[in-house]
């Protein structure tokens, strides 16, 4: 089991345990943080469940698709650190991971 | 003795979800309860004619929030329960169950129900709607029982999402639309013909311009559908997709302003005192449709007006102005939509439909108003910004795909 360390908008830090089979955008909201809106559910239909990964991990998660790219674009809070957490399957490997919640557009 | 709680929402859908949420965020201290004719915690609707129904998702998977969520924000959760009655001067309203409670603030939010066929057959078994989880769960049961002949009858987004399923599942789909083209409500006539097309080429038998006379059946099942032809299509399970009818008739009775929904200022409030209503049940005047009095149907509205309706209750009144939009997945087809086409007068084809990627941009006296980007993400998040602008585009500008729509420059 890994941890990944999610802060909100406000500063408030939430350490949640990895879980199979979900996205960061579930573990995050399955959490109870509410600022994360994620209003399509995850189909990548909007850039509601943006936030910022930890840079370190960038280059060890899935590539972002062209749809994901496009929808960050509307957003401008957007930095190299920026992924859809809708698109981010959870795993062990993320252990340790930061992840800050996006500004809200 | 009436339980008193400070605020009620009525509908826990994503619009009685988001109030409950947006309440607490903006600061809402009082005692909050949801009621809902689901009997489930709230969940998302859009999956139930696509991921949901494709098994793609579990249930928990479309869960809004964690049951526990709900506990946690001190919100109660009154379930598989019905507002019949409201006293808007006494702030009281009853349930069906004949329970009574009062409120400080009300916010409705209880959307619709599905309208429902009215020919003879429209109650045999087998006959479904896709509204809520129990409709999709009945027709999930009835496809693992062997049923494989499907008739989808409307050819809106539900009708066309729910026949795109199936044929993913492997039934035979007839999808039958009374009207001239599919998605006539909703979007223009170029994005009717290129569904239209693409049902055709997953084998779906799609019929435009044909009536249904009515149901036939067995033993209480169904088991055709007579056209007005007088041709019988055999068939096992009938979807129907025919829209809804907004659920505001406790409100009606109470007194409310009722047009086609209940009738909303640009804070949401209805006409009677301590009520608010927001959703799909919401009548509105939408500067996004040029000032007309409309309904959307949508998660986006459900979740905006909610966000109005808790903020002008917290005091912090900030009228409606949120962009609309859209999506709908068919296939591996992904529309988004952003403004109201509605009352468009021209409209531009930016792309290539026959590449299964383009965007149709609709236009009102040269104004950009909304998009339908099919397989064009990049359109639908440039597009945003002219439609929010209000920007002027000239066709052979739009219709460029050289140059990208963030570099449109309006004239």
């Amino acid at each position: 089991m890994g941890i990944v360390h999610v802060t909100t908008r406000g500063g408030d830090q939430y350490h949640l345990a990895t879980k199979d089979g979900i996205t960061l955008m579930e573990l995050i909201r399955d959490a109870g943080i509410d600022e994360l809106l994620a209003l399509c559910g995850g189909c990548c239909s909007c850039a509601t469940c943006h936030v910022h990964v930890d840079s370190a991990f960038v280059g060890t998660l899935p590539p972002m698709s062209e749809d994901e790219n496009d929808l960050l674009d509307s957003s401008d809070d957007r930095d190299a650190t920026s992924r859809l957490s809708c698109q981010i399957p959870v795993s062990e490997a993320m252990d340790g991971m930061m992840v800050r919640i996006a500004e809200e557009d | 003795m009436a339980q008193a709680y400070d605020a009620v929402i009525v509908g826990t859908g994503h619009g009685g979800a988001a109030a409950a949420i947006a309440l607490r965020q903006q600061g809402f201290a009082g005692s909050i309860c949801m009621i809902g004719r689901d009997s489930v915690p709230p969940y998302e609707r859009p999956p139930l004619s696509k991921e949901y129904l494709a098994r793609d998702k579990p249930f928990e998977r479309i869960l809004i929030r964690p049951e526990s969520f709900w506990a946690d924000k001190q919100v109660d959760l009154l379930l598989a329960s019905e507002v019949t009655m409201i006293d808007a001067e006494a702030r009281r309203l009853v349930l069906r169950s004949g329970r009574a409670m009062t409120y400080g603030e009300l916010i409705w939010s209880a959307g619709g129900s599905p309208r429902r066929l009215t020919c003879a057959g429209s109650q045999l078994d087998g006959v479904h709607s896709v509204r809520d989880k129990a409709d999709v769960d009945r027709i999930m049961a009835e496809l693992d029982g062997g049923a494989r002949r499907a008739i989808v009858i409307g050819g809106g987004y539900i009708g066309l999402e729910a026949t795109a399923v199936l044929t993913k599942l492997g039934c035979e789909v007839v999808l039958l639309e009374a009207l001239d083209r599919v998605l006539a409500r909703v979007a223009g006539e170029e994005l009717s013909r290129f569904f239209e097309a693409e049902h055709r080429a997953h084998g779906v038998d799609l019929r435009l311009g044909t009536k249904v006379d009515c149901l036939e059946g067995d033993g209480g099942m169904v088991t055709g559908v007579r056209l007005g032809t007088g041709d019988v299509l055999r068939c096992d399970i009938v979807i129907v997709g025919i829209g809804i009818e907004p659920a505001v008739g406790p409100l009606a009775e109470a007194g409310a302003r009722i047009s086609n929904g209940v009738e909303v200022d640009e804070y949401c409030r209805t006409s009677l005192p301590h009520i608010h209503a927001i959703g799909d049940c919401a009548a509105h005047a939408s500067a996004f449709a040029d000032g007309a009095t409309i309904r959307l149907e949508s998660v986006q509205n459900a979740n905006d007006m909610a966000l109005v309706a808790a903020k002008d209750i917290c005091g912090k009144p900030e009228p409606y102005r949120a962009t609309p939009w859209f999506w709908s997945s068919q296939y591996d087809l992904k529309l988004q939509t952003v403004g109201l086409s509605l009352g468009h007068d021209a409209t531009v084809i930016r792309g290539q439909p026959e590449g299964r990627s383009f965007s149709i941009i609709y236009l009102r006296q040269g104004t950009v108003v909304a998009l339908d980007c099919v397989n064009a993400m990049k359109d639908y998040v440039q597009g945003r910004k002219l439609v929010e602008a209000g920007a002027q585009g000239l066709p052979e500008v739009l219709a460029d795909t050289a140059t990208e729509l963030k570099n449109v420059q309006p004239r």
